[in-house]
């Protein structure tokens, strides 16, 4: 179990504790035996308990990763009445094809990828290109922690704390120009590493590309994460750095990018290339628009389990409905 | 009964997956998902188990040994069973028992209805299985029974439409399955050419 040990001297004046709370002794000996309870469960430990998640494997996390923790808002947006998936669950039930197409072919492959040293190539309509190393790019920002729902594309849904920043300070720092209307995504090639790219039956033409239009990419909510659970992103997560975008299935969400692009014509993502009529370039959480094999009405959270089925109504945009202005005026049954 | 020890083992051996999967998924090492895990699993098993039923005629004309005609049946029988429990565990943990989810998939999605039609198509071979049906159709119990060529290309249809990426897995089972048709293909040349041989020598010898 990981656990946050800050400075003693760090104490905010908003965790100290009121004088009429600390008076009453009994209340504050029931208050304590609820948080050790709710401890003590870490499947029902509520989404607004403080940071501590357990059973988190430690990791040996890079020196640019730790320099900044330190600083980082812990809580910045929560889910509210929501249990966090346990850890075990979000890093061991992942679609990254790269690493083979079963659910725990990440977890068992990607042990080899090197993130270290890793840098990202930014090109296209910018003012600042070039290959930016992890450190450059990450150096400017403060991290915050943001628990936000998943909800993949095949009807399954978790709740994930995540760690980093907004994808608009990003795309601030390397200065999209004017004729900059998409920003695409790229993920890492690395055959020797990455098992599935070996594959001679997969359908995917490598590398895995994503895109967002520029406003989507500008939206509060779009998130580039370089942590999850207080802790760096597993690589099976997709260290060590990969977008989140909560609202859209989790496709969108590309991991372990290598490559961002300012352009101005709508790229073609990998999915859109697959199975255009299946996955379209926006992919918006929508539970009235289903996928042309399954509904998309209802999702199960997981942990769903063999004798309580967690079997729940999918919402709009995942429930994330702030983001709907980005899409008035559109059909998004046409462009789903 | 003749070759009672091999069919209880048989029993036996098809009935450990099934049972190795629950005690799975009741101590959760199934991961978060264990539902759609048993679910696939069933799915997977039905369709190997139908390709092993299959394999039971091409091997006893090959070996001459009776023993793989007196498992083909059971064989058969336990694909169904585990269709039968496939079908369960999607009603259960994937539409949540959500009667109008079902019949909207089963009005809407192509994977469904092929899958569904090969549940009727496998629902009347296991109901027509037993001796006293044999007796009854006669000459028709064989055509009906051909229907297993049909459900099994259903079944790699609706395999095939659950894939998302890598077509590699599939591709191996399509293989074995073609193979498997292709061996009735010649069986049955075969079959009817030393059939008019005997008939030409003894019409009294042809069975059926």
């Amino acid at each position: 179990m990981l656990i946050r040990v800050p400075p003693s001297s760090r104490a905010l004046e908003s965790e100290v504790t009121p004088e009429s709370v600390y008076l009453s002794r009994r209340k504050l000996m029931q208050g304590s035996l609820a948080l050790a309870a709710m401890a003590a469960m870490p499947g029902l430990a509520s989404a607004d308990a403080q940071g501590v998640y357990a059973d988190v494997e430690p990791s040996k996390a890079p020196g640019w990763f730790d320099e900044k923790l330190a600083g980082a808002r812990w809580q910045a947006i929560t889910a509210k009445g929501e249990s966090i998936t346990p850890f075990k669950d979000a890093t061991h039930y992942n679609n990254f094809y790269e690493f083979g197409t079963g659910k725990g072919d990440p977890a068992a492959n990607a042990g080899k990828l090197q993130v270290e040293p890793w840098t990202v190539m930014v090109d296209g309509e910018v003012s600042n290109p070039g290959r930016y190393s992890i450190e450059d790019l990450v150096k400017p920002h403060a991290f915050e922690e943001r628990i936000y729902r998943l909800r993949c594309v095949e009807a399954w849904s978790m709740v994930i704390p995540w760690l980093g920043f907004p994808l608009a300070d990003l795309l601030k720092q390397v200065g999209p120009t004017s004729a900059a209307r998409y920003v695409r995504f790229e993920t890492l090639v690395d055959p020797e590493r990455m098992p599935g790219q070996r594959s001679g039956f997969s359908l995917i033409d490598w590398p895995y590309v994503e895109g967002l239009r520029l406003d989507e990419a500008m939206h509060p909510l779009a998130f580039m994460a370089v942590g999850m659970y207080g802790r760096v992103l597993p690589n099976q997560n997709g260290a060590p750095l990969r977008l989140v975008v909560p609202w859209k299935y989790g496709f969108k969400s590309i991991k372990s990018i290598v490559r961002i692009s300012l352009v101005s014509e709508a790229p073609q993502t990998t999915w859109e290339r697959i199975a255009p009529n299946e996955y379209g370039f926006y992919a918006n959480v929508n539970p009235q628009v289903d996928h042309p094999r399954w509904s998309q009405a209802t999702e199960r959270r997981l942990p769903s389990g063999l004798f309580s089925p967690n079997v729940i109504d999918t919402r709009m945009f995942n429930g994330y409905e702030e983001v709907a202005g980005l899409y008035t005026g559109m059909d998004l049954a046409r462009y789903y | 009964m003749r070759y009672r020890l091999w069919r209880v083992g048989v029993f036996l051996a098809a009935s450990v997956p099934p049972l190795y999967w629950l005690y799975c998924a009741v101590f959760n090492l199934l991961g978060p998902d264990p539902g759609k895990v048993l679910v696939d699993n069933l799915g997977l098993g039905a369709l190997i188990l139908l390709l092993i039923t299959l394999a039971m005629t091409p091997l006893q004309q090959l070996t001459r040994w009776g023993g793989w005609i007196a498992v083909r049946r059971q064989l058969g029988l336990w694909c169904f069973t585990y269709v039968v429990l496939h079908l369960s565990g999607y009603a259960l943990f994937i539409a949540g028992l959500r009667v109008e989810l079902v019949l909207r998939d089963l009005s809407e999605r192509p994977y469904i209805i092929v899958g569904a039609l090969a549940f009727i198509g496998l629902l009347a071979l296991a109901v027509t299985s037993n001796r006293f049906s044999i007796r009854k159709l006669g000459r028709k119990w064989k055509t009906l029974h051909r229907l297993v060529y049909a459900i099994l290309l259903l079944a790699l249809l609706h395999m095939l439409w659950v894939v998302r990426a890598d077509l590699g897995e599939w591709l191996a089972y399509a293989l074995i399955g073609g193979a498997l048709l292709l061996m009735r293909l010649s069986a049955v040349a075969g079959a009817l050419q030393r059939a008019g041989v005997l008939f030409r020598e003894n019409p009294k010898k042809i069975e059926i």
